[in-house]
């Protein structure tokens, strides 16, 4: 059996396993194909990587590895968010996800995924370590920036991974990838130890095969966290409970806005199908409106960049991190500038110029101000239409995986490939892609489920139907 | 032309919490350098702050101590610029919706009385600390994070005396609050200074210059005081006052400029996103208004009123927040504020001062300070001895009577033992003694300190002048 093509509740249903097998089996697979593939930028084989023998058999997890994106801090392991300026960066403590994990027994092997630098992109090419692929396609991007974690997950070499996402970069490259990723409501999941780009839009979540892997490894990590001020007390469900199959009755909202010009054919195709599937079992389908929705791109990039500038002002090679060479007698100034012009990225200067500009004295009422406004009328859009629907669905991306180099040299192409995922972290509500199709050319097609704040259970109770009752997720890319 | 100063200070105090602002580290001056810190005071990565929930009651302390109004709803605001010892490179600290606004302070100085406004009070993390050696920087991150309570003024002050008095009355205020040692030394109180100069009588204020790097009250005042002649000097001379920070040199007794407006920071504020807006209780804030004891005009008010003594007197006692609760400890013992008083606010104090220690650290019981004072009434020592046995309590922690009988001090009274004496001062002082006769009375005074002496100081004076006086009738 090769258990690396298994999912979490798959391995938790066979007693069967051992933990190092599972492990030995990803590590062939990784082999294989990690070298087409480039999901991975370490594998952390210290005492730290390793996974904690837990006593206790009966914990819900059991040894099964969870892939990390490098965002996300593990103690004592490399943890330097694909950025030269974090470079040798070992915290000195665990994300809280990271110890929730290692609570219910997952193994944290340092198997660390390749990321857009500080999560900056949509196609994971913004990484010092280089570029990941698209499983399905070599010569495409894997989406981002979570991309490492989509495609490990995608590609077999992994169980399930955690990704994070300020603007779709769970959502995205799940959806390119052609598996389930989940981004939880903002303040569901604890922030503490995820190394922060927007502050007020970040969450971590699961990527993973199907849907109830995604339920199962947000009951294990979501939950107030006393380390995290906007993480709420809000009960955590076990989320399996939530995957009944019967959605007789939801009620679903298409909005109007997502199915504009300038989306791919095949994806709104893909998504109309996907409507009449929910539409057989049950699910009441109906219009709606979400009228600002052309501005959550603009207004997402002022906040992001406001936050990302700010959050990455920390690196400036005082404490850890990149350090570089200096002449004997140089100024302190010329180390911040010598260390940042050299240990940053592209577009992460160029995000944080951007966050700097908008956030600077005479245009903070025009950029940061307005777009603050601006997103609570994008809340408000959501708050008004999930009154009346329980879920929205959407396309998750307007196109397929572009080629690799294709929107490098076009930035603002780039942020558009985001346009339908962006408004859920402004709104701070869940949302899920889910598998619902395929481009002729053999690329996966993702569709989106957004539902109320906290009602993950909504959520992942729709993407679960669907899921029963089609077979896109069970399509395995050729490696 | 005639132009009036005009002055706003703006204090930091640091409060006394056993943790940090936003993390749970402990905020203790003087310990090794880098052990009191973690991954949220060093802004590591991922890293998130979590608000210490006494820091904002102590800070809601003192601005209802100061009649502030509480805000409902405020929020933490990150004010970014680059700098070595601040971990993150932005402070965390309040902009536009701090905890409190409007509030006032009284001065009530000899001659005049004022209020002061306050115009806001708001909590802040503190940086960390930079010690430069010859080719190094080091940093001390332990003050990072540290919580602080910036409280400005509105622009009221119209002299450097007088800013003074504000600072004075502020510091004895947040002692008595204790939500602050106030310790300038120790940098847990801190404060920068705004002075202008306006044509008298003009409403608009005129350019400022901000003042720091202040380290004592007397050098805000100096400074204030260098800085009123320039401004003036400049103005007069036809010139004009840019707005500028200027270094206070204590060597000098100068300002110096450090920048100007032109390159002044852009702070670039935004809400902090990693702490959400809350919301203040009316409730929470009634339970911490009942936490705020008896404020220092009151009590010297209280003072003077029910206890007879003179507004000087009242006015020492207060200004030391133990002393007045020591003398009040004594009233309960033995009724007799003016004698307590007297001693607390001379003999006590001149050792305190000489010690540098406070009243508790002196160790006087209060039992033992009214038995002396009994001792010294009913004549069993005088007012000269009783000094040196409050000394000797000091030394020894002995009680004033043992001390006196161990050390054989009791007055002497006895007008047998007194006459010997005065008879032997009689013989060798024979000029004296003429001169008395001859109607030079201080000569009286000479011979009573001749035989106090012969007496190693335990005559009772009243006895001993009067048997003079009757032996050279």
């Amino acid at each position: 059996m090769e258990l690396n093509r298994l999912t979490i509740h798959e391995l938790l249903d066979n007693k069967e396993i051992a933990a190092p097998d599972i492990f030995d089996s990803l590590a062939r697979r990784i082999k294989d194909v990690e070298g087409k593939v480039k999901a991975f930028v370490r594998v952390d084989r210290t005492e730290s990587g390793q996974p904690r023998q837990n006593p206790q058999a009966e914990t819900l997890l059991k040894g099964i590895p969870i892939v990390i994106k490098d965002n996300i801090c593990v103690k004592g392991s490399l943890t330097e968010c694909c950025s030269k300026i974090l470079q040798g960066f070992s915290p000195p403590y665990d994300a809280t996800v990271i110890t929730k994990l290692r609570a219910a027994g997952a193994a944290i092997y340092g198997l660390r995924a390749n990321m857009d630098e500080f999560a900056f992109g949509s196609s994971t090419e913004n990484s010092c370590f280089g570029a990941s692929r698209n499983p399905h396609d070599p010569s495409r991007v894997p989406g981002g920036s979570s991309g490492g974690s989509a495609a490990c997950v995608a590609a077999d070499e992994a169980i399930a991974a955690l990704g994070s996402d300020t603007g779709g970069s769970i959502r995205q490259p799940a959806s390119f990838c052609g598996v389930v990723g989940l981004k939880p409501s903002y303040g569901r999941v604890s922030r503490y130890g995820l190394i922060a780009f927007a502050s007020s839009l970040d969450q971590i979540g699961p990527i993973t095969k199907d849907v109830r892997d995604a339920a199962i490894l947000l009951s294990v990590i979501a939950g107030y966290d006393e380390m995290d001020s906007t993480s709420q007390r809000i009960p955590v469900a076990d989320y399996t409970k939530a995957l009944t199959g019967d959605i007789k009755g939801l009620k679903i909202g298409v909005p109007k806005e997502y199915f504009v010009e300038g989306v791919d054919k095949e994806v709104k195709d893909a998504a109309r199908e996907a409507i009449e599937v929910f539409k057989k079992k049950g699910a009441v389908v109906r219009d709606i409106s979400l009228k600002y929705t052309e501005y959550a791109v603009p207004t997402y990039y002022i906040i992001a960049t406001a936050e990302a500038s700010s959050n990455l002002a920390r690196f400036d090679a005082v404490q850890y991190g990149y350090r570089p060479k200096l002449p004997a007698k140089a100024s302190l100034i010329e180390m911040y500038k010598k260390a940042r012009g050299e240990g940053f990225g592209q577009e992460a200067k160029r995000r944080i110029i951007l966050g700097t500009y908008v956030l600077s004295h005479g245009y903070y009422d025009a950029y940061y101000l307005r777009a603050q406004k601006v997103r609570t009328l994008i809340k408000g859009d959501f708050d008004r239409a999930l009154n009346e629907v329980d879920c929205v669905i959407t396309p998750t991306s307007p196109s397929c995986a572009f080629r690799i180099g294709e929107k490098l040299e076009d930035p603002l192409s780039m942020y558009l490939s985001d346009i339908y995922t962006i408004s859920a972290n402004l709104a701070g509500i869940p949302a899920i892609s889910i598998p619902a199709g395929m481009s002729k050319s053999g690329l996966p097609i993702g569709i989106q489920i957004l539902g109320k704040a906290f009602d993950e259970a909504t959520v992942l109770r729709a993407a679960h139907s669907f899921e029963q009752n089609t077979e896109w997720h069970k399509i395995k890319p050729n490696l | 032309m005639e132009y009036e100063t005009v002055i706003g200070l703006e204090v930091h105090a640091q409060l006394k919490t056993n943790t940090k602002a936003f993390c749970g580290c402990r905020n203790e001056f003087g310990l090794e350098p880098n052990s009191s810190v973690c991954p949220v005071c060093l802004g590591f990565p991922g890293s998130l702050p979590v608000l210490n929930k006494r820091a904002f009651e102590l800070a809601i302390k003192t601005a209802l101590a100061l009649g502030c109004r509480i805000q409902p709803l405020t929020k933490f605001d990150r004010k970014n610029y680059f700098y070595p010892d601040l971990p993150k490179n932005f402070q965390i600290s309040q902009y536009d919706m701090p905890l409190s606004l409007n509030g006032f302070l009284q001065i009530e100085e000899e001659g005049y009385k004022k209020r002061i406004g306050i115009k806001r009070i708001h909590l802040e993390e503190d940086a960390g600390k930079l010690m430069h050696e010859e080719n190094n920087s080091l940093v001390d991150f332990n003050r990072a994070g540290t919580p602080l309570m910036e409280i400005v003024s509105e622009p009221d002050m119209s002299s450097p005396q007088e800013a003074y008095d504000y600072l004075t009355a502020l510091k004895l205020i947040l002692q008595y609050l204790e939500v602050s040692e106030c310790s300038m030394e120790k940098g847990t109180l801190r404060c920068d200074a705004n002075i202008s100069l306006r044509e008298k009588g003009a409403k608009a204020l005129g350019v400022k210059a901000e003042l720091k790097n202040l380290n004592s009250f007397k050098a805000v005042k100096a400074a204030l005081e260098y800085e009123e002649i320039r401004q003036r000097a400049a103005l007069e001379a036809g010139g004009k006052i840019i707005q500028e920070t200027r270094l206070w040199n204590d060597a000098s007794l100068k300002t110096v400029p450090m920048r100007s407006k032109e390159e002044a920071q852009d702070y670039r504020y935004f809400p902090e996103p990693d702490l959400i807006s809350f919301t203040i209780g009316e409730k929470e804030v009634e339970g911490i208004r009942k936490t705020i004891p008896e404020l220092p005009l009151k009590r010297r008010q209280r003072f003077s009123d029910d206890y007879g003594l003179s507004r000087y007197d009242a006015g020492v006692l207060i200004s030391d927040r133990l002393l007045a609760d020591y003398f009040e400890g004594c009233l309960k013992i033995r009724n007799a504020p003016k004698p307590i008083a007297n001693w607390l606010n001379g003999p006590v104090m001149s050792f305190m001062n000489e010690r540098g220690a406070s009243i508790a650290e002196l160790g006087i019981r209060q039992g033992d300070l009214i038995d002396l004072i009994a001792l010294v009434e009913d004549g069993t020592i005088n007012n000269l001895t009783a000094k040196d046995v409050l000394r000797e309590m000091l030394q020894t922690k002995s009680s004033p009577r043992d001390i006196i009988k161990q050390k054989d001090l009791a007055q002497i009274s006895d007008s047998g033992e007194l006459s010997g004496l005065i008879e032997e001062a009689v013989r060798e002082n024979e000029k004296t003694v003429a001169d008395y006769k001859a109607g030079k009375v201080s000569a009286l005074m000479f011979l009573v300190g001749q035989v106090m002496r012969k007496s190693k100081g335990k005559a009772n004076p009243n006895l001993l002048q009067d048997m003079i006086k009757r032996r050279l009738s």
